[in-house]
């Protein structure tokens, strides 16, 4: 067992660390955050330029290999900074399914771009019935020709507002509740028939919603085979998930500071409020979810690049759900210990509240991994 | 960052599990599983197995007899007892005033100790709680006062875990009533057939007799019985309790546990089906074992850290409190999956087997009791709210 960062990891981790704190104030991102597309283009720049960008991509298409803790690295240091570029989306789980889908050709076309910065995916895998399992997609796509037509509505797609390429999970065959004839098509959001609205997330980041009206798409906007899209799909939500976690880490770790922080320099009563035992033992609670739900964090990114397997689902959803009961505990609990100024939007603070409780509506909150959990309670 | 352990380590829990399959008996295996109560006999006889193999004494550096295992060895050979359903050490002497005789005993103290220790001779029992002390140890009052070359010793402790079994008992006393609480306070061993030396049970809620008051009346013991200097028994009171507090997690245990209250969900019935096949007890067994899964997943880092030459600080306090929150949650499903077959208390039956046709399942007799005797996790060895008050000060800074 070895749990601490390899040399380059603490170099990547150093390095983003201070890209935030020099790049990534409260008020610049409360600035971005209010207009659309909702994150700044000049820091996803810097995050290219740094190679950032290009740290969970294949070598062998220009990026830089990382696999799940590499990732863990980056969400987290992402998180603790409240960042709103939609790395996760585009590069983890966008680039994932490129990887896992796509055929040498489409790697080729879209990876090196991707890793570079050139070319921003989001991935609709939402719609209103599907409630975080896409094997409910309704969307259908259908041969017509030698390309498709695509038809239906997607939900809630999270870096959408703004990216060059759209990830469409679509039926092309099956009916709704079944994991075959789900496929994944590109969809350039500009094309005919695609109506795009972009909205703010009570979360912090963009996302937008789509109606696809009779879309015309090529041959070769399919990845894989008609129909077979679902293993592969579901694989990289795992891996989105594990990146989720260690993002939400990052984002607690710094409600935690701020909040022991105030314990310490707030007076009430003639002294620092942190000397009563009742909000010391409040923030111990904090603490220790922290710590459990960091564990399970890294043990997320550690299981998140390995072959499907029952053990494999369980270790993910639990992690999923140790880490957002915590989130949402962390951020109840640091507004109470605030009081008032917890309320507060000009305050940091409330941003990583309503990022930590929000987080759980992405993938599911603890209660879904729950049920899913125990479904999966003899597996091993 | 790797979360597996290496090959050598794999091949020690290989080594372990042969022998634990080989060695254990199964009759004692039986009672662990189904939370029966053991005998002085069953301990002495899983005692004497691990001594002949040299696995008694894990925690002791190498020249004492011990196993001079590191960390993550300690771990596993735990993991896998549990699992095995050996039965759990009595720890008061092996791993409590066996540590304190190593660092701080004479040369002589350790030749007549640390061998009677081994081979079973002396049963210890634990002197440290007082009544209205509480987690408060350094309030002792036990008084010694020197008369020639021995103490004698009066006054009253409690809380003394498995008292009536033992032959030896290691004490707090103190030595000088005008210091500071902490100041004045010495580490006696004292034979528990001396002269003046009573012991009274005390039966706990959940009926049985584990823990017992002893009474010390006008006690003479030598002053070579002292460990340490006079008046500094707090460093050695210290020192036991880091020792007393790693592993608390009960990861291993907790595991067995699970895996027990399965094997009964599997067996008992609700609305026609296996319990086990309910959704709501699924899902708090589900919601119990995701959070074991993390701190198990805590306590490898901990323990990665510590091999690595680290220290283990506070975070066995986060240990502490998780691990027994755990132990007890699982103890809770498994009273409550009984519905009403938890409810006789069959006193006999929680230690032999019972003869004759059974009315209830084997497994029904113990989990009500488990759980009542289980209570005391939170708050012994310094209470879940004392490990918080450590955390804040120590680790927060508040």
């Amino acid at each position: 067992m070895d749990f601490a960062l390899s040399d380059e990891q603490q170099m990547l981790q150093d390095m983003l660390a201070r890209l935030i704190r020099e790049h990534y104030g409260f008020e610049q991102r409360d600035r971005v955050q209010r207009r659309a597309p909702g994150f700044s283009e000049t820091f996803r720049t810097q995050l290219a330029e740094l190679g950032v960008l290009a740290m969970p991509i294949d070598e062998a298409h220009g990026g830089m290999g990382g696999g799940g803790v590499e990732n863990l690295v980056v969400m987290q240091e992402l998180g603790r900074g409240l960042c709103l570029e939609p790395f996760l989306e585009s590069q983890i789980l966008g680039g994932g399914l490129v990887q896992a889908l796509g055929s040498e050709a489409q790697r080729e076309a879209l990876l090196p771009v991707l890793a570079a910065g050139e070319l921003l995916l989001a991935v609709a895998s939402e719609e209103p019935r599907t409630h975080y399992r896409p094997e409910w997609s309704e969307t259908r796509a259908e041969r017509i020709g030698d390309g498709w037509q695509l038809s239906g509505r997607k939900s809630v797609v999270f870096g959408g507002q703004a990216a060059d390429e759209i990830l469409v999970v679509a039926r092309t065959a099956g009916e709704p509740g079944e994991r075959n004839g789900l496929s994944l098509f590109r969809v350039d959001p500009a094309a005919e028939g695609v109506q795009r609205r972009a909205y703010p997330t009570m979360a912090g980041p963009w996302a937008c919603d789509l109606v696809l009206v009779g879309v015309t798409l090529a041959d070769d906007a399919l990845l894989g085979c008609a129909g077979a899209a679902f293993e592969a799909l579901d694989h990289q939500l795992g891996r989105a998930m594990a990146a989720q976690c260690a993002e939400a880490v990052g984002s607690m770790q710094q409600a935690c500071e701020l909040t022991l922080e105030y314990l310490k320099t707030r007076r009430q009563f003639g002294q620092p409020i942190g000397r009563f035992q009742v909000l010391q033992h409040r923030m111990v609670d904090m603490t220790t979810e922290l710590e459990l739900a960091t564990s399970m964090a890294i043990l997320a990114a550690c299981v998140a690049d390995e072959p499907a397997s029952a053990e494999r689902s369980r270790q993910l959803v639990a992690a999923q759900h140790v880490v957002k009961r915590a989130a949402q505990f962390i951020a109840e609990q640091a507004v109470q210990l605030h009081g008032g100024i917890g309320m507060t939007w000009e305050y940091s603070l409330a941003h990583h509240a309503r990022h930590l409780v929000m987080l759980g509506h992405r993938f599911g909150d603890d209660d879904r991994h729950l049920r899913v959990y125990a479904d999966l309670l003899e597996a091993n | 960052m790797n979360i597996h352990f290496t090959e050598q380590e794999l091949a020690f829990r290989e080594e372990v599990r042969a022998f634990l399959k080989a060695e254990l008996p199964a009759d004692i295996a039986a009672k662990v599983r189904l939370g029966k109560k053991l005998t002085k006999q069953d301990h002495q006889r899983w005692q004497a197995i691990l001594h002949r193999r040299g696995w008694y004494a894990a925690n002791w550096p190498l020249e004492h007899g011990g196993t001079g295992w590191g960390v993550v060895e300690k771990h596993l050979f735990e993991e896998e007892c549990a699992a095995a359903g050996a039965p759990r050490l009595i720890s008061f002497g092996v791993n409590m005033v066996a540590p304190v005789i190593i660092r701080f005993g004479t040369p002589e103290q350790q030749a007549h100790y640390l061998p009677r220790i081994l081979d079973g001779s002396d049963w210890w029992c634990q002197g440290y709680s007082e009544p209205g002390a509480g987690s408060d140890l350094a309030s002792v009052k036990t008084r010694a006062v020197r008369d020639g070359n021995h103490y004698v010793v009066n006054g009253q402790k409690t809380w003394t875990t498995l008292g009536q079994y033992a032959n030896r008992i290691f004490c707090l006393v103190r030595t000088d009533p005008e210091a500071k609480p902490q100041a004045g306070i010495s580490f006696l061993l004292i034979d528990m057939d001396s002269p003046g030396i009573s012991v009274r049970p005390i039966i706990t809620l959940d009926g049985a007799h584990e823990v017992n008051e002893v009474f010390f009346d006008d006690v003479r013991v030598p002053l070579e019985n002292r460990v340490g200097e006079e008046n500094d028994g707090w460093t050695c009171a210290k020192y036991l309790l880091t020792h007393e507090r790693t592993g608390q997690a009960g990861v291993g245990i907790s595991k067995a546990a699970l895996a027990h209250l399965k094997a009964i969900a599997r067996h008992e019935v609700i609305d026609g089906r296996p319990a086990l096949e309910d959704p709501l007890l699924r899902q708090r067994i589900a919601e119990v074992e995701m959070r074991l899964m993390a701190v198990e997943m805590s306590t490898l880092r901990i323990l990665a850290r510590a091999q690595a030459g680290g220290t283990p600080g506070t975070e066995s306090s986060i240990l502490k409190i998780t691990g027994s929150e755990i132990r007890q949650a699982i103890s809770d499903l498994a009273r409550r999956v009984l519905g009403p077959h938890a409810l006789p208390f069959l006193a006999d039956e929680m230690v032999l087997e019972h003869e004759g046709e059974p009315l209830h399942a084997d497994y029904s007799v113990t989990p009500a009791a488990q759980y009542l005797n289980l209570r005391k996790l939170s708050i012994y060895g310094g209470s879940n709210e004392i490990q918080k008050n450590i955390l804040a000060k120590a680790q927060l800074g508040l």
